[in-house]
């Protein structure tokens, strides 16, 4: 099968008419206008293949190879204890649990929202009240972006909806976690996600994706947040999945004057994990962070994409990447800047740092600055390398054994790019994870 | 204790060490002095089981055992203790964590129980006094962000803990001003004792006015070209190393 263009005949497609009717949202008219065209957009498009310069090291074949199946079946008579830590019992938190892409009221505790502030799952507003979503749904993340959005937005089961009202600073973080436990091979899952913080509000999201099982599935999320003026958004992202997991996102973001968006990402399972983070900055003195760590052993494969788009003065993003890649692990860093005419007085920074601790293991860094305005300050820097063989003799002369030591210091690595998230109970769990995946790092005790 | 003979060394091909024989026994001071490029911390990085130095002849006897036969986490578990001239940042690794480890390490092969987080945190705040550390340097980062004092206090602050048989002094005294070299010295001394030995490198004398050596060496070209007392040290104050060359004919 040619993987350039799916072509009407290509099962996603064929399956829409039989599918569409049992979606969420399936009697709304401006919705089903909305799937078909991006079901018509993604015949066109297909899947991205590696003669697409932003897939260019990233191949998707094994996705293509042949259709998952959409996922009917929710929650499979999951309790609270099958899910165990990855609730995050330490975190204060209002919560909505997904399983197999549809909500799981069951598992869920929205706890008491704050005035002005509204969650509610995706498929449950397009039934009972569409219009809430009508004016951002779809149109921040374009569909005729690539097929991934595309098929997403045509075939979008459920996801959270979060609307944070004008001036309201949310004290608890929102956990959205999402678990696939499939239930037959071949499996998939097209999860959305909105956020919309109004003028002077402040959130706290945390998308948490987890497996149950080994079956091999696929994830195909995107998630849209809108940034009001002077607002405050931070996303948090953990891909904990299974080793069988294909995972592709898409996080677009929009920001206006004075806002400010930060992204902590982190990407340490999934078999094949692609994510594009999107941050177009529209108004003046708007900031966003974006910071992120993958972590690849095995055949894991893990490709991050980011672009910020400064299209407007005086703004600011700063951009931390580290990876990790043992065994057969490879990684793919591309970070775009694009500083659009009379976005002046742009300041833009971007490091990627990468640790190789195997001779198979691979990454392609590539930053990449456009810049059409003059008077701007971009800087990018990029490293691949090993461990310092400095900081080896040192531990191992003070008594720490050599495996211990090349732990250590992996972790080390790690974990002084995950000290700048914030919230205690998350850090706390991507430590314990890290233990786990890093090579050698099954001795660190997390503190 | 250590009992060094004919000692040959080279890194990256080129021989720095070139025949050096040294007896330390238990309790003893001893004291080694030089030019810079006379051998001095390639001895300190021998001895501690670098990589990349490599000897070609000789032997290093360390109670009993063929100290180069051993890795540097084996000669640290035997004892071995080195302070760095430059002692290297690392980052994301906790210090209290990473000496934890360290000292739990040294424990396992004394066949020593290991100790958990309240004992070592008992012990850790007892030696820090000993170099007056401050209580926020044990939650950074191993040596991040010290400052060139501190890092100095934080190698003597290890030896500390450790408690080694030898300690290795590598140019202890560079970038210390006058209070916290005493500091430091006073830190050494109060380690002095009968069962442990300490091998000073050190370019200046002053560092021997506080911590008084039994013996010193004066090495030039990778040998041991006089010794002494520590009236050799003050000498060497007055007339500089230029003497010793000049006398010796190098």
């Amino acid at each position: 099968m040619s993987a350039v263009v799916a072509g009407t005949d290509d099962p996603y497609v064929q399956q829409f008419a039989e599918l569409s009717g049992r979606l969420p949202g399936s009697a709304v008219p401006w919705l089903h206008r909305r799937r078909e065209e991006a079901l018509d957009q993604f015949s066109r498009l297909g899947f991205p293949t590696t003669r697409d310069e932003d897939w260019k090291y990233t191949n998707v074949r094994p996705i293509i190879k042949r259709p998952f199946e959409l996922a009917s079946e929710c929650c499979v008579g999951l309790v609270e204890d099958d899910l165990g830590d990855d609730l995050l019992p330490e975190l204060e938190a209002h919560r909505l649990v997904f399983v197999n892409g549809r909500l799981a009221p069951q598992l869920s505790r929205l706890g008491d929202l704050p005035e002005g502030v509204s969650l509610d799952g995706l498929a449950r507003l397009l039934d009972s009240e569409p219009e809430s979503v009508e004016t951002y749904l779809g149109r921040l993340a374009k569909p005729s972006a690539y097929g991934f959005a595309a098929l997403n937005l045509a075939y979008m089961t459920d996801g959270a909806v979060l609307r944070v009202g004008k001036g309201v600073a949310m004290e608890h973080p929102i956990h959205l976690l999402y678990v696939a436990t499939p239930q037959a091979a071949y499996m998939g899952y097209h999860l959305r996600n909105l956020v919309i913080a109004e003028e002077g509000s402040r959130a706290q999201v945390i998308e948490h994706y987890v497996t149950l099982g080994e079956a091999v599935c696929l994830n195909n999320v995107v998630t849209e947040v809108a940034v009001g003026a002077s607002a405050t958004v931070a996303h948090y992202k953990l891909q904990q999945e299974s080793e069988k997991t294909y995972h592709v996102a898409t996080l677009e973001v929009q920001q206006v004057e004075a806002s400010r968006f930060d992204s902590y990402s982190v990407s340490m399972g999934g078999a094949l994990t692609r994510n594009d983070i999107n941050a177009s900055l529209d108004a003046e003195g708007a900031h966003c962070e974006l910071i992120g760590l993958y972590v690849a052993g095995g055949r894991q494969h893990v490709d991050y994409h980011t672009r910020v788009h400064h299209l407007r003065p005086e703004g600011t993003s700063r951009e931390f990447y580290r990876g990790v890649l043992s065994g057969r692990g490879r990684g793919v860093f591309n970070g775009q800047v694009y500083v659009h005419p009379g976005a002046q007085k742009t300041d833009a920074t971007q490091s990627n740092n990468n640790l190789l601790l195997s001779p198979d293991a691979e990454v392609d860094t590539k930053p990449q600055l456009e810049i059409y305005a003059d008077d701007v300050s971009c800087s990018h820097g990029a490293t691949v390398g090993q461990l310092d063989p400095e900081m080896l003799f040192y531990l191992r002369s003070r008594g720490i054994p050599e495996p211990m030591a090349r732990g250590m210091l992996t972790y080390g690595f790690a974990r002084d790019l995950v000290e700048r998230i914030g919230i205690a109970p998350i850090r706390h769990r991507i430590e314990v994870e890290l233990t786990r995946r890093l090579p050698n790092a099954d001795v660190i005790e997390v503190e | 204790m250590l009992t060094i003979k004919d000692l040959h060394a080279t890194v990256g091909g080129k021989e720095i060490l070139k025949g050096i024989d040294l007896e330390v026994k238990s309790g003893e001071v001893h004291a080694i002095m030089g030019p810079n490029g006379s051998g001095k911390s390639t001895l300190a990085y021998v001895l501690a089981g670098r990589e990349g130095y490599e000897v070609t002849r000789g032997s290093v006897i360390y109670k009993g055992k063929d100290l180069l036969a051993m890795s540097p986490e084996e000669r640290a578990c035997a004892g071995v203790f080195l302070a760095f001239q430059y002692p290297v940042e690392i980052p994301g690794v906790n210090n209290t964590y990473f000496l934890k480890a360290a000292l739990n390490a040294i424990r396992r092969c004394r066949g020593q129980e290991e100790l958990d987080a309240m004992d070592f945190m008992h012990i850790a705040r007892e030696k820090m006094k000993l170099v007056h550390m401050k209580d926020s340097l044990l939650k950074r980062a191993v040596n991040e962000g010290f400052s060139g004092g501190e890092k100095k206090r934080n190698e003597i602050f290890q030896m500390a803990v450790l408690e080694p048989s030898l300690g290795i002094l590598d140019e202890t005294d560079s970038g210390l001003d006058i209070d916290a070299l005493k500091t430091v010295a006073e830190g050494v001394n109060a380690l002095r004792g009968p069962q442990r030995s300490f091998l000073v490198v050190t370019h200046y004398q002053r560092l021997l006015d506080y911590i008084v050596p039994d013996f010193v060496y004066v090495l030039s070209d990778g040998r041991i070209v006089k010794s002494g007392d520590r009236g050799l040290a003050l000498e060497l104050e007055k007339e500089g190393y230029g003497w010793v060359e000049e006398a010796v004919g190098t």
